[in-house]
């Protein structure tokens, strides 16, 4: 429902009378909204902290003074995890858009491309990031090359833009067969070729359209940045774990956490407006 | 004189700031055809949405049979099963065959039992002639045959009120008739009808009154041999000229 407009003036007594109705079903709806919350809060706080084990816990994971202390290393980590995030998410959008056209097009020439793009998505799709991880980022540096890197951080950010691009390019190939033939059809009745009716009338609805599933990948990708710890890279995961190895203690991993959530929750909020936008731009709300 | 099936007071409706609906009045008795004619966005649609309680009014009554069913005390599920709509976009349920499009209503939302939902359902789609494509996916069916279906499935909860909203306006010229054919005859059955449309002939013909909306208001409303032949209004006798012009009255 679109927002109710202020009540105008000239409304009979009877629609105030309902306006006046609906508002109070409003406030109690909030009401029993903010109990029943504030209820299942306590029932979980109690039922947690009343465990035996619960102040041992309490001292293992959540000490405040190791969390503050720890938290300036974890967060120079984080500030690694973002460079990479930013620079896997474009690779990521460039290859996987690329790779999605790659497996629509038609046509006996293009076979070998089509082969390729699928042969792509199926290695990488399947093969688990931690191993792809291991193979690229030990076994390339082993081949001791001129000129290739051997950073840990970048051949992590290789890694992930590979594997995550072969997730994107089936969103987006699902966004490009999602749109209705006959929008290709008036493209190319209007003289507009392959690519062009592609360029400019079928990705741009169909990027629209995977918005949310796309997000939802990024959302992935930001925790999995993490998993570069395992190459050596002092990213936020490994600084909590150095910084846990040396107070024998988990809070480092908790702030940690913390913070991988933080950063999460904007791209959940973004992923929400620009499907209430697309929602509301069809009519549909 | 018995309760009119429906009555409209005062309905208003606006979408954001722009008003669709500025005051409509007007009563259904039982076993009458109402035919709500006007240009595109006088608003015909939302009255019939509004009045099948799809959207929220902002001011006046709908009555069913009497029952205040726009106050937000009412039933609004208790009284949508009470009414029957069919789009102008037919919205069968692509994923379903036409047996099951007709018999959902009946077994999920007023409990009837499925030998019994099918057999009522096969004798709907005899009467509007699509027996034979009882175990079809509604996608291989021209749009005359889906909105036939679309019909059987309005009635097959029995409503007390069919609404139709230009029913016939998404459909080649020469599957028109079909669609009609059916409604003539729901009319002459006694079924009580509220239904938009632009085609006037079929008005002339079936309806018992023909009400003229413009810009939110219902500005003449009579019998078609009146309202269509004399009408008061300059803004009718201007919009019926255009209907002329572009052949739909005949």
């Amino acid at each position: 429902m679109t927002p109710r407009a202020e009540p105008v003036p000239d409304l009979s007594p009877l629609a105030r009378e309902r306006l006046a109705y609906r508002r109070s079903r409003a406030r109690r709806s909030t009401l029993v909204a903010l109990v029943s919350t504030v209820v299942f809060a306590a029932v979980v706080a109690v039922c947690v902290t009343s465990t035996p084990g619960w102040p041992r816990v309490r001292a293992t994971f959540l000490d405040p003074a190791i969390a503050w202390s720890s938290l300036p290393s974890i967060l120079d980590g984080l500030w690694l995890n973002i460079r990479v995030l930013v620079v896997t998410e474009i690779g990521v959008l460039a290859l996987g858009l690329l790779i999605a056209v790659l497996r629509t097009l038609r046509g006996p020439v293009f076979f070998p491309l089509r082969a390729l793009a699928t042969g792509y998505v199926d290695l990488f799709r399947g093969v688990p990031l931690l191993i792809a991880l291991y193979l690229i980022g030990f076994g390339v540096p082993a081949l001791r090359l001129q000129g290739v890197p051997t950073s840990a951080a970048v051949l992590g950010t290789i890694t992930l833009v590979l594997v995550y691009s072969a997730y994107l390019a089936e969103v987006f190939r699902a966004g490009i067969e999602s749109i209705h033939p006959s929008q290709r059809a008036a493209a190319r009745s209007l003289g507009l070729t392959h690519r062009q009716s592609m360029r400019l009338v079928i990705l741009p609805q169909a990027v629209r359209r995977v918005l949310p599933p796309l997000l939802n990948d990024f959302v992935a990708l930001q925790k999995d940045v993490g998993l570069i710890s395992v190459l050596g890279a002092v990213d936020a995961i490994r600084a909590a774990q150095i910084a846990s190895a040396r107070t024998f203690n988990f809070t480092p991993y908790v702030v940690a956490a913390v913070l991988f959530i933080l950063l999460a929750v904007p791209t959940g909020r973004i992923a929400d407006t620009m499907a209430t936008r697309t929602a509301q731009r069809q009519g549909l709300s | 004189m018995n309760t009119p099936v429906l009555q409209v007071r005062g309905l208003v409706k606006n979408y954001g700031p722009t008003p669709v609906l500025r005051g409509v009045d007007l009563t259904v008795e039982e076993h009458r055809v109402v035919t709500l004619i006007g240009s595109s966005g006088s608003g015909k649609s939302t009255l019939l949405r509004c009045v099948d309680l799809l959207e929220e009014i902002d001011d006046g009554q709908v009555l069913l049979d009497g029952v205040d069913v726009s106050d937000p005390r009412a039933d609004v599920a208790a009284a949508q099963r009470r009414m029957g709509i069919v789009f102008q976009a037919f919205n069968l349920f692509p994923h379903m065959t036409v047996l099951q499009n007709v018999t959902l209503a009946p077994r999920v939302v007023h409990g009837v039992g499925t030998e019994e939902a099918e057999e009522r359902a096969r004798e709907l789609l005899g009467r509007v002639g699509l027996e034979a494509f009882a175990g079809a996916h509604p996608d291989r069916l021209s749009g005359g045959q889906q909105q036939r279906v679309a019909i059987a499935r309005a009635l097959a909860v029995r409503p007390r009120l069919l609404l139709l909203d230009e029913i016939t306006s998404a459909l080649d010229p020469e599957l028109v008739g079909e669609v009609l054919a059916i409604v003539r005859e729901l009319a002459a059955s006694g079924m009580t009808i509220l239904m938009a449309t632009h085609e006037m002939g079929f008005a002339k013909q079936v309806a018992d009154t023909v009400c003229f909306l413009d810009d939110g208001r219902v500005l003449e409303s009579g019998p078609p041999a009146q309202v269509l032949g004399d009408p008061l209004h300059e803004r009718t006798r201007r919009f019926l000229t255009h209907v002329v012009e572009a052949g739909r009255l005949t």
